[in-house]
């Protein structure tokens, strides 16, 4: 067989984005949070298991993490959670059918089921923003 | 008679040539482009007036045969079906379809796709074989049976779907929107009693569940098909069927024909057909 180009775009695919719609992103987001987040739970394990070499051990890492810099980071995770969490149960909904419509006859301009579900992800986002404002103020002014 | 009014536009042609190139470079080629011209029909004066070596798939210039589906400024298209002035007044990149092998210049390699399609099993099956064989009259289905799955029967195996995946991009375990589309099908179509053959590619690890819903593949589709919708009620269904929630539907019967009513003499194959 003649030598071919290997034309896959790998990563770039999920990450390189393009002119796409924004259900492209908002997957893309999903995966970068989820993987965000299971990287924190993996830290935050580290962390807490510091508490075994003794008091003064753990006091310099509590006093460590007690800056502006691991505060900001936390309410990267928050978003990243929160975003997950939601986003996540749109994609439940999706999955089991639900907010996608029926199969249609194809009549040019075409509706697809990403514009049935258009409502429910845009319900979705803004119960995302208003968790990750509600969050931000606890992390930030009430704390 | 009026002189049609031309644009220059820069073509962005991303060429390999698998004799002498390790990967593709770009090219440019300036075209003076008439109202009316299809993205196709540019390629065919670039071939033509300026490097007679591009290469690329078309067969039916009327978005029908699926053979000229490539990466247009960025997103994957039918060449016969893009208006070049619609998608740009100056500058238009064109490359072969993302997620395939480069056989050369603008030529996807789609056998992969076509052998998992051929996996999927895209055709009716049914335990009453002999029936299928030696047809006695017709499978009753009714209007509401066929537009359950009509939409997805529009298909025209194009790629263009599989380019714009995000998961094609990186998994190549992943069947792709165009054969899970396909299993719904004819899961879905009422004479068909064979889900259960094809269950096994659509619910593996790596099957209809490694779909996260980014809907490029339902936003790019030339056909209106909505492979992300098929593969959504794939999933409600493969679930359902876990759960042993799903409504048993059985398989159409056969209807008889009035008593006034002949069939039409069966027309024979010719002798070269295919399995004949
Ligand atoms: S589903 Fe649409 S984009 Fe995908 S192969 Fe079929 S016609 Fe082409
Ligand atoms: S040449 Fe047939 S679809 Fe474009």
């Amino acid at each position: 067989m003649t030598k071919q180009f290997d034309n896959h775009l790998g990563i770039i695919g999920w990450l390189g984005g393009g002119r796409w719609g924004i259900e492209r992103y908002l997957y893309i987001i999903h995966r970068v949070a989820g993987l965000g987040v299971l990287l924190f739970f993996m830290m935050h394990i580290f962390e807490s298991s510091v508490r075994v070499f003794g008091p003064d051990r753990w006091n310099a890492a509590m006093n460590f993490l007690d800056s502006p810099f691991f505060k900001l980071g936390e309410f990267v995770v928050y978003c990243g959670f929160a975003f997950h969490a939601l986003n996540g149960l749109r994609l439940i909904l999706i999955e089991l059918g639900f907010a996608v419509g029926k199969a249609e006859e194809p009549v040019y301009p075409y509706r697809s089921s990403i514009d049935v579900q258009r409502p429910l992800m845009i319900v979705v986002m803004v119960m995302a923003a208003v968790v990750i404002l509600a969050g931000g103020m606890n992390i930030f002014v009430l704390d | 008679m009026e002189q049609l009014k031309t644009v220059p536009i820069t073509f962005y042609i991303r060429r390999f040539d698998p004799e002498t190139d390790e990967e593709p470079q770009v090219r440019p080629y300036l075209l003076q482009v008439e109202k009316g011209m299809t993205v196709l029909d540019c390629l065919h004066r670039i071939k033509e007036e300026q490097d007679q070596s591009l290469a690329f798939r078309f067969s039916c210039r009327m978005g029908v045969c699926g053979s000229c589906a490539m990466l247009i400024n960025g997103r994957p298209m039918l060449a016969c079906n893009s208006q070049t002035l619609d998608l740009t007044d100056s500058v238009l990149t064109v490359a072969a379809l993302p997620n395939f092998n480069i056989i050369r210049d603008l030529v996807p390699d789609l056998v992969p796709m076509f052998d998992v399609h051929q996996r999927v099993k895209p055709y009716i099956i049914r335990k009453d074989a002999l029936e299928m064989e030696t047809p006695s009259s017709e499978y009753f289905q009714s209007p509401h049976q066929l537009e359950e799955f009509l939409q997805f029967t529009y298909c025209i195996k194009c790629g263009v779907c599989m380019a714009a995946c995000p998961t094609m991009a990186t998994d190549r375990q992943y069947p792709g929107p165009m054969p899970l589309t396909q299993i719904y099908r004819y899961n879905t179509d009422s004479r068909d009693d064979g889900g259960g053959e094809r269950k096994d590619l659509a619910a593996k690890s790596r099957g209809v569940f490694g779909c996260h819903y980014a809907g490029e593949c339902s936003n790019a589709c030339p056909k209106g098909v909505d492979p992300a919708r098929a593969i959504q009620l794939l999933k409600r269904d493969l679930v359902r069927d876990y759960l042993n929630l799903g409504k048993a539907h059985p398989c159409a019967k056969t209807h008889p024909l009035p008593s006034d009513v002949e069939r039409k003499p069966r027309i024979e194959a010719p002798p070269f057909t295919a399995g004949v």
